[in-house]
């Protein structure tokens, strides 16, 4: 179960209309190390990931839909005024006969979302690994969305999920440790 | 495409404070989930939890309620349907 909070995790403001930032930024929306697939990984992985660390993955999980939120909110921002001729500027004239200013899960390149960006090995090792992978490869992924763009509010957002990366990175590293040890305390008994 | 209504300053700053005390929160539950045993992590952890129920109440009575199906009262009419949503302020 889950129950929706009516507000950001984060405050968004953007700067300026920037369609082309907003095309950028469904590489963390829709894209393999984005934000929907980070959550859909990990809430998928609990069930079958050692008792001790299950709560980790549901709580990072959960947080995960909160930034899907904000970087959609910066997509909605970005867009939500611009005409057709800027969004086919922006190289976002084939979403735009596709979606109108509807957001549509797709990476920057316009390749739809797929259930293959999300691994499920069943071994918590491997699983725990491929998470703390991810989570590296979305922060690489927001700085080089930083450095995109000049709009200073739109940074500010940015920055606070890039610093959330590198705690979930953290807390998958702590997790490995946990299962670890876990297996050895097994084993001596 | 919705109009929406523009809320005052007080609005920003109650959500901005209630913001940065769910912040705190969050880094303390993640902390927690791989360090059971820090017994001062979960001191500061339910106080601030006691400091966040009454922020969000004073919220609510402001500006309508943060959480749906029950986790909040409604004035009439109906407010939690109402605009603005997150994205839209």
């Amino acid at each position: 179960m889950w129950i929706y909070e009516k507000k950001l995790q984060y405050p968004v403001r953007v700067g300026k209309c920037d369609v082309r930032m907003a095309k950028f930024l469904l590489e963390q929306y829709g894209g393999a190390d984005g934000e929907l697939a980070a959550a859909l990984r990990y809430l998928n992985q609990r069930y079958t990931i050692p008792d001790k660390v299950i709560g980790l993955l549901n709580d990072i999980g959960t947080e995960e839909f909160a930034h899907l939120e904000m970087i959609a909110t910066m997509i909605y921002k970005l867009t939500k005024d611009a005409t057709p001729e800027q969004m086919k500027e922006a190289g976002l004239g084939d979403y735009y006969v596709s979606h109108d200013h509807a957001l549509f899960y797709q990476n920057a390149a316009g390749v739809p979302f797929t259930a293959s960006y999300i691994q499920a090995k069943g071994d918590p090792i491997a699983d725990l690994y491929e998470d703390i992978a991810a989570e590296e490869k979305a922060r690489a992924t927001y700085q080089w969305l930083i450095d995109m763009t000049d709009d200073v509010d739109l940074q500010d957002g940015l920055k606070f999920l890039r610093e959330r990366e590198v705690i979930h990175s953290l807390r998958f590293r702590e997790a490995v440790e946990i299962v670890k040890e876990d297996r050895e305390t097994k084993k001596v008994f | 495409m919705t109009s929406k209504p523009q809320y005052d300053k007080q609005y920003y700053e109650m959500l901005e404070n209630l913001q940065a005390l769910d912040f705190a929160l969050v880094e303390l539950n993640l902390y927690l989930d791989t360090h059971p045993n820090d017994l001062k992590a979960i001191e500061q952890f339910n106080q601030l939890t006691r400091d966040r129920t009454i922020l969000a109440n004073e919220f609510q009575q402001c500006y309508g309620p943060l959480q749906n199906f029950g986790r909040a009262y409604s004035k009439f009419p109906w407010e939690w349907s109402k605009s603005p949503w997150p994205w839209q302020v």
